[in-house]
């Protein structure tokens, strides 16, 4: 993948000529055209991003230099411990979690993980856990419900790795549990979908009393390349799937199933990571501040009619 | 990444181990392709005796085959699926739900209501593959959801005899949540205490294995299913190379201790009956 998405260059461009002008041995008489390529800029950026395809958005989810789960627990999180494993089997690095403080509150902090480069990627399997990974993540988890600890999960994985071990060791089955499991946790459950949100296997961390998603990230039952894998027998019309899946936060508030969305600096996170994790810790702090004052009966309660009414269908007799 | 639909036209033509009904007396098993005696087959539940191979039956013929007769009071059958994204492929939405009603005879993909099974007072929930792939989306989901509140309200065990392709496409992300809809409804159910049997047919996989298939109490599974997370085709193409022999059948994941046990269609109600009788912590009534 490109440093620079297609629609990002002739921002990067009259950037980059503005900085070459700064820079000049002159700065003083070039002043003029540096207010002109600004005002261009700015109007440039505002067209580009008003009016983003999902397509477009779902590259910015996937942006190579975008924040990714632990580069956010750095941002938002203090003396953050990492702990590793699922007890059972192995530790899966497509999943991290850990202990950690977040506005002087003890919180257990999870998600998926991505690599920033080839070698972090195989590492972490490109962000696709295995069953391992979920069984971890319920750990976790259950750790929280019993010390009475809130739980962050950060979603960002293209899905569920579809793999031998993977079906040996019951992908389905850890899937299916965490859905389960989390919707009886007795402790609040904040899940934000930050980048790529990929079917089951994002949702296997995502059944949480608030669902949120960074500006651009996606949320999909099935990737655009695989839907248009099934719809046209070519993964190269993703775009078109794209538009199709209604994957977008947009999309997604406006069917019910998300609970808000947090707002992205000028072109994407990956432009400003500090403003990115400043408007999460906003959104973070606001909905656990609701939600602390809830007994957990209430909680659960609340979580289940939440899911329960998703859907749409007609009652004929 | 992970498709869960087996939908294209090509796949349904393809699609293996369809029972081929031949004019007349014989019909060949897609499994062994040996010509076998038709009303043999038919008296053996739609099981080849050759091979014993359980043929792809529909969702009233296994219900037929399972309940006391006459004894299933369906429920919320007016449920109906909406177009929520106006999605059109080479297809509409729309029109693919209509011709699956009139493939099927169904309104959607799944039939849920009380019945009996050797007596014993129960939910029952029955996918229809024939339907769009027996795919779950919102009506499937909310119809589940209702059973498996059903089945707390009259505090009588839940089963659900999965066979589908995962989450339907066609309704996008509300698709995805009714997995955490019925495994949340499917969490109370458990808090209740009340037994869930998961039976799993050929094929159960994508996010009904993800969700309602995999978290029963006991989990069956006829002989030789395909039941996975991801299909077969995506796991080989990740992994570029062919899968091993039995890979995702029934077998298999007994062996990996996925299931609790394989049981023969034959054998299926007894075993449900002796199941049933556990959970009521009484004896089953003789077989009429
Ligand atoms: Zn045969």
């Amino acid at each position: 993948m490109p440093e620079a998405l297609e629609f990002e260059k002739p921002l990067l461009e009259l950037e980059n000529r503005i900085a070459e002008l700064r820079a000049s041995s002159d700065p003083l008489a070039a002043r003029d055209e540096i207010a002109s390529l600004e005002e261009r800029l700015r109007r440039l950026q505002q067209r580009t991003y008003a009016s983003l395809t999902p397509w477009q958005r779902t590259q910015l989810a996937r942006h190579p230099k975008r924040p990714h789960t632990l580069d956010l627990f750095r941002l938002l999180l203090e003396d953050f411990v990492e702990l590793h494993g699922d007890r059972l089997y192995g530790d899966d690095k497509a999943i991290v979690g850990g202990l950690g403080r977040f506005e002087g509150q003890s919180v257990v902090a999870i998600g998926h993980q991505k690599g920033r480069d080839t070698r972090e990627n195989l590492a972490r399997n490109f962000g696709m856990p295995h069953p391992e990974g979920y069984r971890k993540a319920l750990r976790l988890m259950k750790l929280a419900e019993k010390f009475a600890k809130p739980v962050f999960t950060f979603i960002d994985t293209p899905g569920a790795y579809p793999g031998l071990g993977a079906e040996e060791r019951g992908q389905a089955e850890a899937i299916a549990r965490n859905l389960r499991e989390m919707a009886g946790l007795r402790t609040p459950v904040v899940a934000v979908v930050t980048g790529e949100g990929g079917s089951g296997g994002a949702l296997a961390i995502g059944v949480a009393d608030r669902v949120l998603m960074l500006e651009y990230a996606i949320y999909s039952v099935i990737s655009p390349e695989g839907c248009a894998a099934i719809l046209w027998g070519d993964a190269a019309k993703a775009p078109e799937a794209a538009e199709l899946l209604r994957l977008t936060a947009p999309d997604l508030q406006g069917l019910g199933v998300i609970d808000g969305i947090v707002p992205e600096p000028v072109g994407g996170a990956h432009r400003n990571w500090e403003e990115t994790a400043a408007a999460l810790r906003q959104a973070l702090r606001d909905h656990l501040w609701e939600l602390k004052g809830k007994t957990s009966d209430q909680l659960v309660q609340d979580r289940y009619e939440k899911f329960r009414k998703i859907g749409v269908f007609e009652e004929t007799t | 990444m992970v498709a869960w639909f087996w939908k294209r036209d090509k796949d349904a033509k393809e699609r293996p181990r369809k029972v081929v009904i031949a004019e007349g007396l014989w019909i060949k098993c897609d499994s062994c392709k040996e010509i076998v005696y038709r009303a043999e087959v038919e008296r053996a539940g739609r099981v080849c005796p050759k091979c014993r191979y359980p043929f792809r039956i529909s969702a009233r013929e296994r219900l037929a085959l399972l309940i006391d007769e006459g004894s299933l009071e369906e429920r919320d059958a007016g449920l109906v699926s909406q177009d929520p994204l106006g999605f059109k492929d080479t297809k509409r939405y729309r029109d693919r739900l209509k011709s699956a009603k009139e493939k099927t005879g169904l309104e959607e993909a799944v039939i849920s209501g009380l019945a009996r099974i050797g007596a014993f007072p129960v939910v029952v929930c029955v996918f229809e593959f024939e339907f769009m792939g027996g795919s779950m989306a919102s009506v499937v989901g909310e119809k589940i959801a209702r059973a498996i509140e059903l089945a707390g309200v009259k505090r009588v065990p839940l089963i659900i005899l999965s066979a589908s392709g995962g989450a339907r496409m066609q309704e996008g992300i509300l698709s995805l949540m009714q997995m955490a809809k019925t495994a949340a409804a499917l969490q109370r159910l458990g808090e209740e205490r009340l037994p869930y049997i998961s039976i799993l047919t050929d094929p159960t996989t994508g996010g009904v294995t993800a969700s309602v298939a995999m978290l029963g109490d006991v989990i069956l599974a006829e002989p030789r299913a395909l039941i996975g997370f991801a299909g077969p085709r995506v796991i080989s193409e990740t992994i570029r190379q062919p899968l091993p022999e039995g890979f995702q059948r029934s077998e298999f994941l007994l062996e990996h201790g996925q299931l609790d046990l394989v049981v023969e269609r034959r054998d299926l109600k007894e075993t449900l009956r002796r199941l049933l009788a556990f959970f009521a912590d009484r004896p089953p009534l003789p077989v009429p």
